[in-house]
């Protein structure tokens, strides 16, 4: 697959914005759809749409087939062990507060310890932290180096025998650096620890296989992955999502109902309460797809690297911006930065009106913000479909910027 | 200038740009040019809440007549603050306070920004008027 055919398969790629060519670079925010997405969305809508898992006519069976269809994809995709360890979220922060509150429910007692990074996005926090004061638990915080850089070594030094749970972001969605999720697994389970990573960014990059990574929880969420908005992925080992109560109370989520006594039902359903968004999950199939092929084709791995070494090279060699997530050879091509003398938002509002769309401001990591010393930052995120030559237009378009600012 | 003279010349001055990039140029040159504000006068109350840069706006009532001081860490918001200031500064607060502020979606201004910094804008606006309304 060649670049070229890739954005055949994004009509917004060809749109214009004041005028000028769009130039996407927000997809660590949000990517866009392919037609395959959009087509498989239409179809279902159009052709097979009813409730799920429910009535015994048709439409409800051949929707119930593409939903169960996209678990069992996603199952593959994950290399999980079984079906029943894929529960279909909104999102990945869906995911993780379902999480923090079925695990923290079980598991978490007053005085208990959850260990996060400072540079997780809010969402990797703020359900941790609301766990913290229902059980009066603690958020122990991992810290990073001036870089950006996550040491397992200093894991080892903040782990007790009070840490329950370790949640860590595969790639932080600011800094664009994998980090080394292997090795805080290894070291969390050391200590019998288990390890919910926050894949939001992780697997769009890089290949995921839950087994290998030996990770408790690994969530993601669809539109980030090229699907459908409103879908997201919680991967659970059977172990845990078995001794978890259920996070909401409703239809399809129970085995039988009375005033009495409710009985939940088996894996998945457990934690699927009410209608699903039957629509939209299936789409993650078409997603997941294009992404593999993405990842196998010669192509764009090429043209990734060419536009991660220029935009790189470009940003540490100008001596008014700081580049943060260092270094290059665990980087992916997100790149957060600070010009001095500019406002990240001035900056972003010239970009914009020549046609770049990047994102300016904390990027919902206010505690990174501060650790980094900066009250916001630029970020420029690119995608498979971007190409070299957009690449140089938004340096020399940033230089421009700057130009006019200072 | 009386109000609508002070309207109708920046109505004008905008209307010479065609690009959206030069009007930036404007708003970059009018922010630089903005007495500087003092550090200590960069409260909490002088913010203006809704803006994703800040923004600080004082104001002082002198014989009658409200006059505006502001600064913000990003120079095109202080550029459309010290437009705003340049029109609205050195009236009476029943003028100001009876003003529709129409001008500025003549300009295009609002139109033009991203709905978070639409909402400074409405954000400054309003904070202008709530002085003017309270006569301070």
């Amino acid at each position: 697959m060649t670049i070229s055919e890739i954005r055949a398969q994004f009509p917004i790629l060809g749109t214009q914005v004041y005028g000028k060519p769009l130039v996407y670079l927000d997809n660590a925010a949000s990517a866009q759809r392919p037609v395959s997405v959009v087509e498989c969305w239409t179809s279902l809508v159009q052709g097979a749409n009813a409730n799920i898992h429910r009535a015994v006519h048709k439409l409800a069976g051949s929707a119930t087939e593409a939903y169960e269809g996209t678990r069992n994809a996603v199952r593959d995709f994950l290399n999980a062990s079984s079906s029943e360890e894929i529960v279909f979220t909104s999102g990945a922060t869906a995911a993780i507060n379902l999480v923090a509150f079925s695990f923290g429910e079980t598991f978490i007692e007053e005085g208990d310890e959850i260990i996060v990074s400072v540079a997780e996005h809010h969402s990797n926090i703020v359900p941790w932290q609301m766990l913290c004061q229902r059980k009066k638990a603690v958020l122990k915080v991992l810290d990073i180096d001036e870089n950006g850089v996550l040491q397992p070594s200093a894991l080892e030094k903040l782990i007790s025998k009070r840490t329950k749970i370790v949640a860590i972001s595969h790639i932080s969605n600011v800094l664009g650096l994998i980090n080394p999720v292997k090795e805080i697994v290894t070291v969390s389970h050391l200590f019998g620890v288990p390890v919910l990573v926050d894949g939001a960014q992780g697997i769009v990059h890089e290949k995921v296989d839950v087994q290998e990574l030996d990770c408790d929880f690994y969530v993601f969420s669809g539109h980030k992955l090229y699907a459908a908005t409103g879908t997201g992925v919680l991967y659970g080992k059977k172990k845990w999502l078995d001794a978890m109560p259920p996070y909401m109370g409703g239809g399809e989520m129970i085995h039988s109902v009375s005033f009495e006594e409710t009985t939940y039902a088996p894996l998945p359903g457990k934690f699927e309460a009410g209608t699903q968004n039957f629509n939209a999950v299936p789409t993650l199939i078409p997603a997941i797809n294009f992404a593999s092929a993405c990842r196998n084709s010669a192509d764009v791995q090429e043209e990734q690297e060419a536009i991660l070494d220029y935009v790189y090279k470009a940003l540490t060699e100008n001596p008014r911006v700081k580049l943060y997530g260092l270094p290059r050879q665990a980087k992916v091509p997100v790149f957060s930065f600070s010009v001095e003398g500019a406002h990240h938002e001035d900056l972003a509002l010239i970009l914009d009106k020549m046609g770049i769309a990047l994102r300016s401001g904390q990027m919902c990591a206010e505690p990174l913000m501060d650790r980094l010393g900066e009250t916001g930052l630029l970020r420029a995120s690119f995608a498979p479909y971007n190409t070299l030559e957009e690449a140089k237009y938004f340096i020399k378009c940033l230089d421009k910027a700057i130009d006019m600012l200072i | 200038m009386t109000l609508p003279d002070k309207k109708q010349q920046i109505i004008e001055d905008f209307s010479l740009y065609d690009e959206w990039l030069d009007k930036y140029e404007y708003l970059i040159e009018l922010g630089k040019a903005l007495e500087p504000f003092p550090e200590e006068k960069k409260t909490e109350d002088r913010l203006i809440k809704g803006c994703q840069s800040r923004v600080w706006l004082d104001s002082e009532l002198r014989e009658g007549l409200l006059f505006f001081t502001a600064d913000s860490d990003a120079i095109i918001t202080k550029g459309i603050i010290s437009l705003l200031i340049s029109v609205y500064s050195g009236r009476t607060p029943e003028e100001i306070a009876a003003d529709d502020f129409g001008f500025v979606a003549q300009i295009g201004l609002k139109e033009n920004l991203s709905p978070t910094r639409a909402n400074g804008l409405v954000s400054m606006i309003e904070r202008i008027k709530e002085i003017a309304s309270n006569g301070r």
